[in-house]
């Protein structure tokens, strides 16, 4: 009786001094917080304004439908643009496949031991790597090696490449968000593995691919230093009509009007980038809108 | 101390098997070893199992009921570290043995886990799934309702069977499973403590089904409630975890008998609460 009397009941006052502090380093965190978010939001809304009070008006037929021209008035980014959808189309292709089937071999079917763990952790790194060093690679390989010469399809394999490590990544995290439990219950209905894969896995993670893998196709439409590397040239007056044929694109086209002295060529730069601006928003959007009908399918 | 009452109509279902003239075995288990890793996890288990019939696993946490369970259609061999010695052999034939393809067991072992876990698809499309892995060349729309029916879940649905199967309740998911489970037509269906999940009138709903299932084909099922045990099972087996930490096969027997007059004191001990 008399030593549970003399463990006191601490008084509340010693509680008191910390309430307070943890109030406060609650404040000064939510404070902190909010002013990363705007510096975020205020940077890009300065860009973006910055860009469309410039480039805005550019942009019109005549600027999507004609070639380059030393011509500020006559100058247009027609082949620029093919060039880019060209490139995103094939780079979709290639990589795409490549990309899920290896993170479907990574979390369906490879064992777990140390030679997939290097190869994670690889592929992982890869997603690091500078881009130029992929340009430097896809000189060597595709464009000597290949003799595809400076082509659109040996400017898809050097993107593909690029990107191959983004998809791959995204894929494995959203085959690994579905849960054991459906791949039990597919087993138990006497599925096979590629089966339990094919109507289970993919179909759960169909949203979570196809946004990580219009992310990365996004990246790479922006990509310039890879291209310039493997020789994709700066003034094309002409359609690329199909994968073999030399083209530009428009990151290149931008930089080139860029570094032109005159200052109408500058306008048309800020005008390219809001064509750029565009087809990547499209493309973010299209990724958000299929996650959404993907999820709501699912539930 | 826990009062078991044994339902009349529990008693009723639990005929002894010699009157039905099938005291034959439609599952064997013959020194069952049981890995993970290098941990012990099943010793020696020896245990018939007759066909139709309810055999209740019961047994503390951590004895390895789910994982006995499991060895009867090869779930097990998808945890990586999993090895298993010794056999377990389905209508004359061992099920581990080389030549048998688990593909070809688990479509003649269902199985039911503890949480309801319907694909995120449509009910029909839950319920087909089965069928259509394994080629099934009948008439698909009749194998939904035949199963819907079978698993007492095609009143409630039929009206709206392209409604995903996660926008059902707890207990009407775990029918679906059922369903799902019943639409390959398996002769023995394993139950992991199928009702964990649900509230009692859910249960009860499972736990008539199961009475009727009972007809047609073998149910084995873990079970954690002793009262759910004694109510719908013909037979009970006891699990333990011995000394050595292993989980162990500690009696099996008519149920009624198991739970009005257990041979063994450690099976006492558990069925009068006095451990577990």
């Amino acid at each position: 009786m008399s030593a549970r009397a003399t463990a006191a009941v601490p008084s509340p006052d010693v509680w008191r001094a910390s309430q307070a502090r943890r109030r406060w380093s609650g404040w000064l965190f939510y404070g902190l917080a909010v002013v990363s978010t705007m510096m975020g939001l205020v940077m890009l809304g300065a860009l973006l304004f910055d860009i469309f009070t410039d480039g805005a008006r550019q942009v019109d037929w005549h600027f999507l439908s004609n070639y380059p021209s030393r011509i500020a008035d006559n100058a247009g980014l027609r082949s620029a643009l093919l060039g880019s959808l060209w490139m995103l189309a094939f780079t979709a292709i290639i990589a795409f496949p490549l990309g899920v089937g290896a993170a479907i071999y990574l979390e369906e079917y490879a064992p777990d031991n140390w030679l997939t763990r290097f190869i994670q952790l690889n592929i992982a790194n890869l997603a690091g790597v500078p881009s130029i060093v992929y340009g430097l690679l896809g000189l060597g390989l595709f464009v000597r090696w290949l003799a595809l010469g400076r082509v659109v399809l040996a400017g898809s394999m050097t993107m593909a490449l690029l990107i191959l490590p983004l998809i791959i990544v995204a894929s494995r995290e959203a085959i690994r968000a579905v849960p054991d439990s459906l791949r039990e219950g597919s087993y138990a209905l006497g599925a096979t593995r590629w089966q339990m894969v094919r109507q289970t896995v993919l179909p759960s993670a169909a949203g979570g691919i196809l946004t990580g893998t219009i992310l990365a196709l996004a990246r790479a439409i922006g990509e310039t230093a890879p291209l310039i590397t493997i020789g994709a040239l700066t003034y094309v007056a002409f359609d690329p009509n199909g994968p073999l044929d030399i083209f530009t694109v428009l990151p290149i086209q931008i930089f080139n009007w860029v570094s032109l002295p005159q200052k109408e060529f500058h306008s048309l730069a800020a005008g390219g980038i809001v064509v750029l601006l565009v087809v990547l928003l499209t493309a973010n959007s299209l990724a958000v809108y299929l996650r959404y009908r993907m999820q709501r399918r699912l539930q | 101390m826990i009062n078991l009452r044994i339902d009349t109509r529990a008693s009723d279902v639990a005929v002894s098997p010699s009157e039905n003239g099938q005291s034959d075995v439609i599952l064997m288990t013959r020194n069952l070893n049981f890995w993970y890793g290098n941990t012990l996890v099943l010793e020696n288990i020896d245990c018939d199992v007759r066909p139709r019939e309810v055999t209740a696993i019961i047994g503390p946490s951590g004895c390895g009921k789910s994982t006995f369970l499991r060895c009867f259609n090869r779930m097990n061999e998808l945890i990586p570290t999993a090895r298993i010695a010794g056999s377990v052999v389905f209508r004359n034939r061992d099920i581990y043995d080389r030549a048998v393809d688990p593909v070809e067991v688990r479509r003649q072992v269902g199985m039911v886990f503890q949480k309801p876990n319907p694909f995120p698809k449509s009910i029909y499309d839950n319920v087909a799934y089965g069928p259509r892995v394994n080629g099934y060349k009948g008439d698909m729309d009749e194998a939904v309702e035949t199963s819907l029916k079978r698993a007492a879940l095609w009143d409630e649905v039929k009206d709206d069977l392209k409604k995903s199967g996660l926008a059902l309740s707890g207990g009407q998911q775990q029918r679906l499973c059922i369903a799902r489970a019943l639409a390959v037509q398996p002769d023995v269906l394993l139950m992991d403590e199928p009702c964990s999940a649900l509230d009692p009138i859910a249960t009860t709903r499972i736990e008539d089904l199961i009475r009727e299932l009972r007809e047609q084909l073998t149910i084995i099922i873990v079970t954690h409630n002793m009262q759910q045990a004694a109510r719908i099972s013909d037979r009970t087996a006891f699990f333990t975890v011995a000394e050595s930490g292993a989980g162990t096969l500690v009696e099996f027997n008519d149920t009624q008998q198991l739970f009005t007059t257990p041979s063994d004191e450690r099976t006492e001990a558990y069925i009068t609460g006095r451990f577990g």
